[in-house]
């Protein structure tokens, strides 16, 4: 086998896997019981997934130029992702989005009126006293 | 004074951050451009100054010294952790139930907020884990955790959030973080309200 057609062999195994490991992604949104389940589903598999869709098209075009942003959609997509993860999370568990049935322990709750008013930051945009 | 909490910055810190910044944002600029060449390295360095004197960062406060083998070490096991972690949660979206999940409160040894920030970033894309809250107080980090299967198993995530930790601090960590992580980490923990 040639080498173009090994780096083909492999990309064309990364780009299967990842969108594989994407559509795993869409069915654990449609499956999980709640919101924060279904956050890591948003946050991960679709996180690798899209990594091997970059390394796969990375070896099949191999531009500098495409590289590059490539690279940038990477780095992008590991930085921001826990951070929207995150964000939503944190708005479902204040706003009782959560499952607690599923939970088999839940070390947040006692600690959470930490959370509600904090009064060494910036004046909170969130009411002091939470909406029952 | 603890030595972990950012007191402020001098302003030799102040410019190093800014430094780091304009670097970063030069370098993205380029990749941008998808070269490296003068031009875009000029102009990229005029963008990021404007953007930074516009839209000024938070300083950051960056006390520790970067080992290039520990970085290494700390990237090679997240790419692993990140790979485990998808094939995990894949996983568990084609099984049949529904799957348990815990949060767990883990509270770092190292509270600044730039590691609280990296092992935030971090603990979020390895292996069931997400963050619910961060309590930048205390440096305990509350984590959403998928597909626990019993009491044992939360410990064992518990103590991987912690082994990360390490890790991170023994790659960019200052020596006396790295001592903070380094000590035997209590097993007999304080009695946490279940």
């Amino acid at each position: 086998m040639t080498l173009q057609g090994v780096l083909d062999a492999v990309a064309a195994v990364l780009m299967v896997t990842g969108a594989l490991l994407s559509l795993a992604a869409g069915v654990a949104l449609l499956r999980f019981p709640d919101l924060l389940s279904r956050m890591h589903a948003a946050a991960k598999p679709q996180v690798l997934g899209l990594l091997l869709m970059l390394t796969g098209c990375a070896i099949r075009i191999a531009t500098v130029v495409d590289i590059t942003t490539m690279v940038l959609i990477a780095v992008f997509q590991l930085a921001t992702a826990p951070v929207a993860a995150h964000m939503v999370g944190r708005a479902a568990y204040r706003d009782g989005q959560t499952r607690t049935d599923l939970l088999l322990t839940d070390e947040l709750a006692p600690h959470l009126d930490r959370f509600s008013d904090k009064p060494d930051d910036k004046p909170s945009r969130f009411p002091a006293t939470p909406p029952e | 004074m603890s030595p972990q909490r950012p007191s402020a910055l001098t302003k030799r810190e102040r410019l190093r951050s800014r430094a780091i910044a304009v670097i970063g944002l030069v370098l993205v600029w380029n990749l941008l451009w998808g070269a490296f060449t003068w031009l875009n390295t000029i102009t990229g360095a005029v963008i990021a100054v404007a953007l930074l004197v516009v839209f000024p960062l938070p300083p950051v406060k960056f006390g520790g010294r970067l080992r290039p083998v520990a970085v290494v070490k700390f990237f090679a096991r997240f790419f692993f952790d990140l790979t485990v972690a998808s094939f995990q949660v894949a996983f568990l979206a084609f099984r049949r139930g529904e799957p348990r999940s815990a949060i767990v409160a883990v509270e770092l040894r190292v509270k600044s907020d730039l590691n609280m920030t990296l092992v935030a970033e971090a603990v979020s894309l390895v292996p069931g884990s997400l963050i619910a809250e961060a309590d930048h107080q205390t440096g305990t980090l509350y984590i959403h955790m998928l597909g626990v299967r019993d009491a044992a198993h939360l410990e064992r995530l518990r103590a991987e959030v912690l082994q990360l930790e390490a890790r991170l601090v023994r790659a960019i960590g200052s020596d006396a973080e790295l001592r903070l992580v380094e000590a035997p980490v209590p097993t007999d923990r304080e009695e946490r309200p279940a």
